[in-house]
This record gives structure tokens, sequence and C-alpha cells, in this order.
């Protein structure tokens, strides 16, 4: 039973990070219909920046803050540089340029940082462990996981600006008649995106420690939690990474074993698009031919 | 007509003189360029023609050679045989896969695909299956000599020269094979379902046939080029089946040209060479240089290098 709520808690901690991820996903989603097959490898790249930052001395969360501040920008960089003139090119288009990003990015990150596995601090005091059942970090990435989820929730239902992004997510032809600025608006999509996958980063890194190719589990899971919330719905997208978390290690630990955690995400991915494809909480499209 | 008819006559010349100017080692790479051609040849049919997108190709890749070496290694088979078995079964796991694929469009499949890439190490590492795959160590493979029939008439065929010419061979079975499903009825029926599948279907074409046959036969293209690169390797372990052979793939058909059989041979020169010079600027750097080449022949060259040899072809004739 003990082992049973240490897997379930340990799964709700990292299906926190997954459903960051996954969040930032569905915001990439919800603006351009596309699926960024380079989110994991950018929150990497951030997560190597606040290494880097760390590493020269400066305190935790100053450097938590600069990094989501200066992911934020490059998420907008290169929305403006790379996404934008493949904008409307077809899907194995824009499917390459999200692919070519990715191994830009991750061979980047080797280049600079090389692909010696490094480690990276956890901010949380071993005085927020909750008894034996969780670690700090485990408290810390769930607690910072729903701060970003209310500040997000904040955002879009209680500021102009946010009102304006779902506007033109949502009708981009009508918002442009009001005076939205919709390419701009995708840009900030793909700002914060990068925000949020900066945070997803630094809260898995202490976790599955810094390298290169960290995050490829970690997107795959994000893909999953995704799909199986609905890939428009930014809820659904939270729901889901948190029964990911605690399905990937209650299956692991009790079922499966660790070695098929992988090809899991790889059957509820299939199983969701091909039982539900708009998952629990998205809405069912129709399309008129 | 003709002039194609020479050229490639002049090709297959230079191919076959290739191997006895040139060291082993450059050898070596000559029959995997080879190889790589097949596996994009069989990508290219999947995503250039019927305009399915896989980012998981490695993974039947992957199972192509593991059959070979587990044939080889453990049943003894001899290694011609393995490459058509290891072609039969890559086509029903294609076929199998395409099945819940075909519910699937553009990017969903990208999706499904892009985990079967990623998740496929892991399963080939599989404790249960170790009997078989030897786990994380993998399998070595014995690298077969040249038939003594053709050593004794006086042929100076050494290993690595023998099996350039039977990857030789069988890429160009592979090629005519291809050549031949493209030109016709079935390559007609594959573009259109990529161009409109709605009005494919209304013309008669079976869509979800076409589509998992596709997938098969991209399968089966891309297993025996496994097969081949296993026997070329010497050596299949998990790890060298990663994501990124996916990805190189994907780099090889973008940089070849989609929908284009001749462009699969550039792609492949492309994949095999490029990294060689890269390397030896940085280990990063063949991996920077295909993001930025994808990257760069979205925006500048969608047709590839096969597109800019036909545009500089047909400028030429027609002037």
């Amino acid at each position: 039973m003990e082992a049973l709520i240490h897997q379930v808690v340990a799964g709700l901690a990292t299906g926190g990070i997954y459903a960051s991820l996954a969040l930032a996903l569905v915001m990439i989603y919800q603006a351009t219909h596309l699926v960024n097959f380079a989110q994991g490898e950018m929150a990497m790249f951030s997560t190597y920046l606040a290494w880097t930052l760390i590493d020269a001395g400066m305190p935790y969360w100053a450097a938590f803050a600069l990094t989501i501040g200066i992911s934020f920008l490059m998420g907008i960089l290169i929305e403006r540089i790379v996404i934008r003139p493949v904008e409307n090119a077809p899907v194995l288009a824009v499917v390459t340029v999200f692919i070519g990003l990715l191994v830009i990015l991750n061979s980047v990150a080797g280049w600079i940082y090389t692909y010696t596995i490094k480690s990276f601090p956890s901010p949380f005091p071993p005085g927020m462990a909750l008894g034996r059942f969780m670690s700090p970090h485990e408290v810390g990435a769930i607690g910072v996981t729903l701060l970003v989820l209310a500040a997000l929730w904040v955002f879009f239902r209680f500021t102009p600006l946010g009102l304006a992004m779902r506007a033109a997510a949502q009708n981009p032809a009508s918002s442009r008649l009001v005076g939205i600025r919709v390419g701009w608006m995708l840009a900030l999509g793909w700002g914060l995106a990068a925000a949020i996958g900066a945070v997803a980063g630094m809260m898995v890194a202490p976790i599955v420690y810094l390298d290169p190719n960290m995050m490829a589990g970690v997107l795959l899971y994000a893909f999953a939690a995704a799909l199986l919330g609905g890939i428009d719905s930014p809820m659904g997208a939270v729901i889901g990474g948190f029964v990911v978390g605690v399905l990937e290690n209650l299956l692991g630990a009790f079922v499966i074993g660790n070695e098929l955690k992988l090809s899991m995400a790889l059957v509820l991915i299939i199983g969701v698009l091909l039982v539900r494809p708009s998952g629990f909480f998205g809405k069912v499209h129709v399309t008129r031919v | 007509m003709n002039r194609k008819i020479f050229l490639i006559i002049i090709l297959l010349l230079i191919a076959g003189g290739l191997p006895f100017l040139v060291s082993n080692y450059r050898t070596f790479q000559l029959t995997l360029v080879l190889v790589y051609a097949i596996a994009l040849l069989g990508l290219n049919i999947l995503t250039g023609y019927s305009g399915q997108i896989s980012l998981g190709h490695g993974a039947f890749y992957a199972l192509g050679a593991y059959v070979a070496a587990i044939l080889m290694d453990k049943a003894g088979m001899p290694y011609w045989a393995t490459v058509p078995v290891a072609g039969a079964a890559c086509f029903a796991a294609g076929f199998l896969f395409g099945l819940p694929a075909l519910r699937l469009e553009g990017l969903y499949l990208a999706l499904a695909t892009f985990a079967l890439g990623v998740a496929m190490p892991q399963l080939l590492k599989y404790p249960l299956l170790e009997k078989w795959t030897g786990g994380v160590q993998g399998i070595v493979i014995q690298k077969p000599d040249a038939p003594a029939l053709l050593t004794a008439a006086g042929i100076p065929l050494n290993p690595d020269r023998w099996l350039y010419f039977f990857t030789l061979a069988v890429a160009l079975v592979m090629f005519l094979l291809a050549w031949n499903l493209l030109r016709g009825r079935v390559g007609r029926a594959l573009v259109a379902i990529r161009e409109q599948h709605v009005a494919a279907e209304a013309m008669g074409v079976n869509g979800a046939l076409y589509k998992s046959a596709a997938f098969g036969v991209s399968a089966m293209f891309t297993g025996v080029a496994g097969a081949l690169g296993a026997i070329a390797v010497q050596f299949v372990a998990p790890d060298s089946f990663n994501i990124f052979l996916s990805i190189t793939f994907l780099v090889g058909i973008v940089v070849g040209g989609l929908a284009s059989i001749p462009g699969a041979l550039y792609g492949a020169l492309f994949i095999q060479f490029v990294p060689n010079l890269a390397d030896e600027i940085s280990k990063a750097a063949p991996w920077a240089i295909f993001g930025v080449f994808m990257i760069g022949f979205v925006y500048l060259m969608p047709t590839g290098v096969a597109g800019a040899v036909r545009l500089l072809t047909a400028r030429r004739r027609s002037p």
C-alpha cells in the first residue's frame, strides 16, 4: 500500500511536468493547428541556459526568472524567423521545419555544453518534504506547476491581451477586423509556450538530469497527455498530464516494468488517436468535403 | 528516352568500376550509400508519393536489421537468404501499422510514427526478447566472403567488394521494382490520394487499401535496406536505431527530392558523406548542418536536388 501511494504521488509530480509541456503544445496547437515537435528541445535549451546562469553564481530564483524571460523572447524570435515563412505551407513542410529546429537545438546544445550528463539543482529546501511520501522536489514541482496553470488561467481569462490571443486563435479573420494583430498574437503564443516549456525543463532536470537528449521521453509523454486530454483543450492537457504521469509510474512499477515505459506512451498515443481522436475534452471536428 | 538509358548505363559502369579504384573503406561507404538509397526509396514511396508522413522509419530499418541478424546468428541462415525474409517481415509489420494509421492524417500520423521511432530502441532492449536480440549488447555477425567460384576465376573480390556488388544487385532490383510500381496505375493512385483523397475515392481508388499497402511496401524497402545495412556493418545494437536514424531518413528525402526515384540516390549520398565531412568540425556539427539543410530546403528548394536537376536539364534542352 505504501509503495502504491508513493508511486501515485511521484506520478503526480512528474505528471505536473508533463502537464506543463502538454499545455505548451496545446497553446501552439490552438493558435496555429500545428504540433510543435521541437517543444522538448526548446525546453532543454532553456534549461541549459538556467544551468549556465546558476553556474555563473546567480541565485536560483533569479536565474529561474531570467531564464523564463529569455525563453519567452526566444520563442517569439523562433516564430518570427523560422515558423512564419511556412505558416500556410503543407503539413510535411511544417513538420520538416519543426524537426529541423529540433535537431539544430539538440546539436547546438551538444556543441556548447557537450554530451556529458550534468546534475541540475533543485531549489526546494528539505523541510518541504511531506512525510515519507513526497520528496521536497516533488512537492515543489507540483506547486510550481499549479502556480503556472493558475497564472495562465488568470491571464487568458481576465486580461485584454489574453482575450485578444484567444480571439486570434479562434477566429483570425474577425479578430483582424476588430484591430487585433493576429500575427503578433501567434508570436506571443509561441513565446508563452517557450516560457512554460522552460519551467517544465527546469522542474524535470533534477529528476532526469541535464543532457541534450533529456526531453525525448518527456516530450513523448507530453504528446500522450495532450492527445488524451484533447489537443485543443488546455484543461484537458493538464488533466491528461497528471493521468499520464500516474499511469506511467503505476504501470512501470507494477505491471510492465520500467523497460517498456516509452512503449506505453506509444500505445497510449496510438490508442487515443484510434478510439477517440479528439481526446476526453477536445472538440470533435467535422470537415465538409 | 535514349539519353536516359545511356545515362543509366554510364552510371552502372561507374558503379561497377568504382570499388576497384578506391580503398576498402570507401567501398564500404559506397555500400552504405546504396543501403540508404533503398531505405530512402521506401520512405519516399510513403511520404513523397502517398503523402503520409513517417517520422519513424528507423523502426522498420531496425526490424529488417534485427531479422537478418537473428536469422544469421541463431538460425545459421546464409546472409543472402535473410534479405527477402527481412523484407517480408517488414512488409507485414508495415501493413499492420498502416491499418490503424489509415485513420490518422498528416500531423497525427507524424506524431504516431514519431512515438514509434522514439520507443523502438527500448523495445529492442526488452529483457524477454534478450535471448534473440542480445539486449543492449546487440548481435555481432560475420562478414560474408565472396563466392569461391568468382575468386577462383581470378576476379579480385575481397569481402568488401563482394558485399558492395551484392548490395548493388539488390538495389538495382529494388529501384526497378519501385520504378515499375510508381510509373503506372499504382503510382497514379497514390499521388491522387495525396493530392485529393476524396476525389480519388470518387474515381474508384480504394484509398484504405492503397494507403496501407503503401505503408507495407515502404516498410519492405526500408527493411531490406536494414538487412543489407546489418550485413555490411556486421553489427546490430538497439541504440544505433534511435529517433535520429528516422530523422536522417527524413533529411535524405527532403534533400534528395520528394516523390522522385533518383532523389533517393542524391539523398543517400548526402546523408552518408556530409556527416563525414562535418564530423571534422565537431561531433555535433553534422546534426546542426542537417537541421539547417532541412529548413533551408523547405524554404528555398522544396523539390530537393532531384527537382533542381530536373529544372537544369529542362532548361538546357529548351533554350
